[in-house]
């Protein structure tokens, strides 16, 4: 035993471990676990282990979920669901509000058990996961309250499937349960099968408030639960987990109706620039990758740092690293926990060795004995390397350096993820410059990993779609009042010719494609017969040209709504001044609902305001709309012109640019289209139209990387979601409807155009209490 | 212990110093949640913070009696018994910190405890007198037997960014100084905003002070956490550009002895280990001890205690 007067000198901070006494004794009580099912727990069935990865130890044992169990728990909560729907949004807030009391009663015991079965340091269970969850069930008692008065003519979706992951599994839980219930939906939700107790603690959560039967279900299981769940006959699946697999859950539902939301990977910038607080910036990496083991799918693992600040940012870096403590997740001074599994672990090292092989230098970031590696960096690492590109999913991040401003958005950019950002800047001018030009869901300004349930989180590109908090999140849970649909009529086969059909009474017109601004005759130079003459036959090479003029047609969305909504009324006047025309080509309703679109969305293009949401006090938090990018419309094949405008008009009203597959059998009066875009000034290459063979053409554009969203109004739906899942593009899919009635206008055609941006900026230009709070 | 020697004005050494302050605000708050410490390296960590304190008096209504019996207290700052109940020797404070006009009595009190005896001077609290008359101060500090000198700076020169003169006033100071260490206090309540802090941090350690500190007690705002993170980080940065070592000493803010322990943490994380010791980091502070005593008499009985069994300082 060393006495005070020897720690006097050494000064260590010895052992200080929170006591799992009370998590022990309930695990021993409880035994082996069953699933949540209709408000009771079920016996036990074929079990497997969960362990406490910092020893080793078996926690408990818990049930391998069966396609049974999961049809059993499917149908509790469908026969829950009328009943909780049919309840007041005050008395569902009632049940939400006691969920948030209760956690928070049990905030040390779900901190314990968090810590034991993921690995996680217990301060950051007990800082930042539980009170979190405690917040989100807070926000959600309000959303419930106010579901009727915040979103009128919406209602719940139904039962919702829900798939979390095991690095923040109660926080996760939070975060699908709280808005499915708010919104009148009922859960089954299946935990990870790494850290599957606190959700059966939160299960016994419900039971103890006297959550409704069947309400929220759990089943425990692992990756074949997950598929069963996801088959099953549920209205909506959300699921947070790797790209690979949500790759695999979109290919599974293509074609089936299903609502999906996925929250995927990341490899998110963390970008320095030379006029950042650097000290800032390395808590800033503490707080990225160093934060719960780097097991964080918005980890900011990617440290892009400006070459005049890189040396001594470096030697910052390394001070800090070398003062961080791993250790034991239960002991309070631990900063760095366990690996969750060994098999986490390997994965870990092995993209280390793999990026260390191609050139990389790791800085620390040793393998320790178990479940444990230190925090580290991989340095002289360039977009080329291995573990530049992959996730690490590790307290690994790579560290290398940029010269100017554009040189670090284009680093930044360069990923096929897109969920998190981290800019470091002193200057407000360049550091929400940055955060505009970064292509991601969430940009912390001056800050890392900060979290509110009013702040929307989810990603652009591959790292998913959907979003989860705030309102935004509250949207993807509810229904928007449907739509009196139509049966779409299918499209012939068009044939080639490359014969006329004569119409020698006057002068002879070619309908082309319409490509970057300029008429252009197909690459398969063949055509095919449709009402009033030939029409182009588009191909693949067609999709890829008109991709490409979108893609150099970025400046529409920096032109801002003002320019647009100029352009719009532009298309209005002149179809207006063309309308007898078109009327013969169409119908008089039809041109009336074109030039209507064109005025209404005229209207809306700087008028799609973002918020400035009150999260947390000393941040200004925007939550912006940003446009996809290039989107790929699949036009029905009717109501030609009514249709086009109708999708067209929202789309490009919000900054996107558009490649559209005109309706297939009746495209003339869209190939007339293309003067009168030409003479409204709409820049070449926001809209691009190609004629053909609709299927195969919205196949090829869905399959399209550069592609961002996909909207396919009939056709073959099953083929088209299950090539945007190759890039996991959210399709949307409207149903056929009269597009020359009022259903076919409206906020719901803006809000699939475009994505939401979350940017967090914490202010404060003297310590609290000697300013005043600016917002 | 080295001293300090300063070095020439180098505005360059802090032009381009960059806080932004709710990411200091932020490592602050976070600070004390990441260590903890239980038992007996709880009551080592509240030892060493008795080692570090300046006890310090400095009212209006100070008199050789009083001053006599705050160094009684500076000699044996925890109860003997429950030192002895420990093992823990000699434990003194720091030093003990009075007004000029008291170091004579202090002196006399401390004998030989080799306890030094620390003078505020320079017209403290506000610096406002003619220069001349500040500088004659630290010199009959001096005279008077101070073994270290809080001299106070000119507020205006930070707030007006005149380094120069800033720099000059200290040089002065430190010179009147002699043997004496210098503590420059910043008055950082009176700076405002974290980069005025470091700034002026900056500018005193180049002038050779031997520790900076905070504040005078007399402050609207006196030590924060994040004010000692700045000045701990300007203390490392001054280091790494000159080699040369200077110490902490927060004041005015610390009363409890969880504050002692996260000041400490600070120290420890920010600096290392190195400035946990009393020649690198002092706490100005009157009721502190108090708090420590009571933590350390639990530790020690397992028994909550009662202020009046404690000696008064």
């Amino acid at each position: 035993m060393t006495s005070v007067s020897e720690l006097m000198e050494t000064m260590e901070y010895g052992p200080s471990v929170e006591d799992s006494g009370a998590v022990r004794d309930w695990l021993a009580r409880r035994g082996a676990f069953g699933h949540f099912i209709g408000g009771a727990f079920t016996n036990p069935g074929t079990l497997f282990d969960t362990r406490d990865p910092a020893t080793g130890e078996t926690l408990a044992q818990v049930t391998q979920g069966t396609a049974e169990d999961v049809a059993a728990a499917v149908a509790a909560a469908r026969q829950a669901q009328p009943a909780w729907a049919a309840l007041t949004g005050t008395q569902r807030a009632r049940y939400l509000y006691a969920l948030a009391r209760h956690v928070q009663k049990r905030e040390r015991f779900l901190s314990v058990l968090e810590t034991l079965d993921n690995g996680k340091p217990i301060r950051e269970a007990r800082d930042i996961d539980v009170p979190l969850v405690a917040r989100h069930f807070y926000h959600h008692a309000g959303w419930a309250e106010l579901r009727d008065t915040a979103f009128p003519a919406h209602r719940p979706l139904g039962v919702c499937g829900q798939i979390i992951p095991w690095n923040f599994p109660l926080l996760m839980l939070a975060w699908k349960i709280a808005p499915a219930l708010a919104a009148g939906n009922t859960v089954v939700l299946k935990p990870a099968e790494y850290t599957p107790l606190t959700a059966l603690a939160f299960a016994e959560i419900c039971q103890e408030i006297g959550l409704p039967a069947g309400v929220v279900n759990i089943v425990t299981g692992d990756g074949d639960t997950g598929a069963a769940l996801v088959a099953a006959d549920v209205d909506k699946i959300a699921f947070t987990g790797s790209t690979e697999v949500g790759r695999a859950i979109a290919g599974q539902l293509a074609g089936t109706a299903k609502r999906l939301t996925l929250e995927l990977g990341g490899k998110s910038p963390f970008v320095v620039m030379p006029d950042a607080d650097l000290d800032a910036a390395v808590e800033g990496v503490v707080d990225s990758i160093w934060f719960n083991g780097g097991q964080v799918c918005c980890a900011g693992s990617r440290i892009l740092v400006a070459e005049a600040v890189a040396d001594r940012f470096q030697t910052l870096l390394n001070a800090r690293m070398a003062r961080l403590r791993v250790g034991l997740p239960l002991d309070k001074s631990t900063d760095v926990g366990a690996i969750v599994d060994p098999v986490q672990k390997d994965r870990i090292l092995s993209i280390c060795r793999a990026a260390t092989d191609a050139g990389g230098e790791l800085v620390g970031g040793a393998a320790g004995d178990g479940c444990f590696i230190a925090p580290g960096y991989l340095k002289n690492i360039s977009p080329a390397n291995p573990g530049f590109e992959q996730e690490i999913f590790g307290p690994i991040a790579t560290l290398s350096t940029f010269r100017t401003a554009d040189e670090a958005v284009e680093l930044a950019n360069n990923t096929r993820y897109g969920l998190a950002a981290s800019v470091w800047s002193e200057s407000a001018a360049v550091a929400t410059d940055i955060a505009a030009r970064i292509k991601a869901g969430v940009v912390w300004i001056n800050c890392a990993n900060v979290f509110d349930a009013a702040a929307p989180f989810g990603g652009y590109r591959e790292s998913g779609f959907g979003r989860e908090g705030g309102r935004a999140g509250m949207l993807d849970y509810l229904a928007e009042a449907p739509v009196e649909a139509v049966q779409e009529p299918a499209p012939a086969a068009p044939v080639s010719t490359t014969t006329g059909t004569g119409q020698p009474a006057a002068l002879d017109r070619t309908a082309k494609l319409y490509i970057g601004g300029a008429q252009k005759r197909p690459d398969g130079g063949a055509s095919y017969a449709v009402p009033g003459g030939l029409a182009p036959l588009g191909s693949r090479k067609d999709i890829r040209n008109a991709v490409e003029a979108a893609a150099k047609a970025g400046k529409w969305a920096a032109m801002g709504g003002h320019a647009r909504a100029q352009v719009l009324y532009y298309i209005a006047e002149n179809l207006s001044a063309r309308a007898a025309e078109f009327a013969t080509r169409t119908s008089q309703a039809e041109v009336e609902a074109a030039i209507a679109r064109a005025f209404h969305y005229a209207a809306w293009a700087d008028k799609v305001d973002g918020a400035n949401v009150q999260a947390k006090p000393g941040h200004l938090l925007n939550v912006v709309n940003e446009p996809y990018g290039i989107m790929g419309i699949g036009c029905p094949n009717a109501q030609p012109l009514a249709a086009f405008m109708s999708l067209v008009m929202p789309a490009i009203a919000m900054g996107n640019r558009v490649v559209a597959i005109a309706a297939q059998d009746d495209p003339l009066a869209v190939t007339d289209l293309y003067q009168v875009l030409d003479t409204s000034d709409l820049p070449g290459g926001v809209v691009n139209i190609v004629t053909g063979p609709r299927d195969d053409l919205a196949k090829v554009l869905a399959a399209h990387d550069e592609v961002a969203a996909m909207w396919m109004v009939g056709g073959d739906l099953a083929a088209v979601e299950g090539a945007a899942g190759g890039n996991l593009k959210p399709v949307w899919a409207p149903a056929h409807r009269d597009w020359t009635g009022r259903q076919a206008q409206g906020e719901t055609f803006l809000r699939h155009a475009m994505q939401v941006k979350t940017i967090w900026l914490p202010y404060g230009a003297l310590p609290e209490g000697t300013g005043s709070a600016a917002y | 212990m080295t001293r300090n020697p300063g070095t020439d004005l180098r505005t360059d050494g802090f032009a381009d110093i960059r806080i932004n302050t709710p990411a200091a605000e932020r490592r602050a708050a976070t600070l004390p949640a990441r260590r903890s410490l239980k038992k007996d390296h709880q009551a080592a960590w509240l030892l060493n913070a008795v080692r570090c304190i300046d006890l310090t008096t400095l009212a209006g209504d100070d008199t050789p009696d009083r001053v006599a019996r705050l160094c009684a207290k500076a000699r044996q700052p925890i109860a003997r018994e429950l030192l002895d109940a420990m093992g823990v020797t000699g434990l003194t404070t720091g030093a003990v910190c009075v007004y000029p006009t008291m170091v004579a009595s202090a002196k006399r009190a401390l004998g030989n405890s080799g306890i030094p005896v620390a003078s505020v001077a320079t017209g403290f609290p506000a610096g406002l007198m003619p220069l001349n008359l500040r500088l004659a101060e630290i010199l009959y500090a001096v005279e008077h037997g101070a073994d270290e000198i809080d001299i106070v700076i000119t507020r205006a020169h930070v707030l007006r960014g005149e380094w120069a003169a800033l720099y000059d006033e200290l040089r002065a100071m430190r010179e009147a100084c002699g043997d004496a260490r210098m503590k420059a206090i910043l008055a950082t309540g009176d700076l405002k905003s974290l980069e005025n802090v470091a700034r002026a941090s900056h500018v005193a350690m180049q002038a050779g002070a031997d520790w900076i500190k905070t504040s005078t007690g007399k402050e609207g705002v006196n030590a924060t956490l994040p004010v000692s993170l700045v000045m701990c980080r300007a203390i490392r940065d001054y280091r790494d550009q000159t080699g040369h070592v200077v110490g902490f000493k927060p004041a005015g803010g610390l009363r409890t002895a969880k504050d002692a322990l996260n000041w400490q943490v600070l120290m420890a994380e920010e600096l290392g280990r190195d400035w946990l010791r009393p020649d690198l980091f002092r706490i100005g502070a009157s009721s502190l001890l108090g708090d420590i005593e009571r933590q350390i008499s639990h530790h020690v009985t397992g028994c909550y205690a009662a202020g009046y069994r404690q000696a008064i300082a």
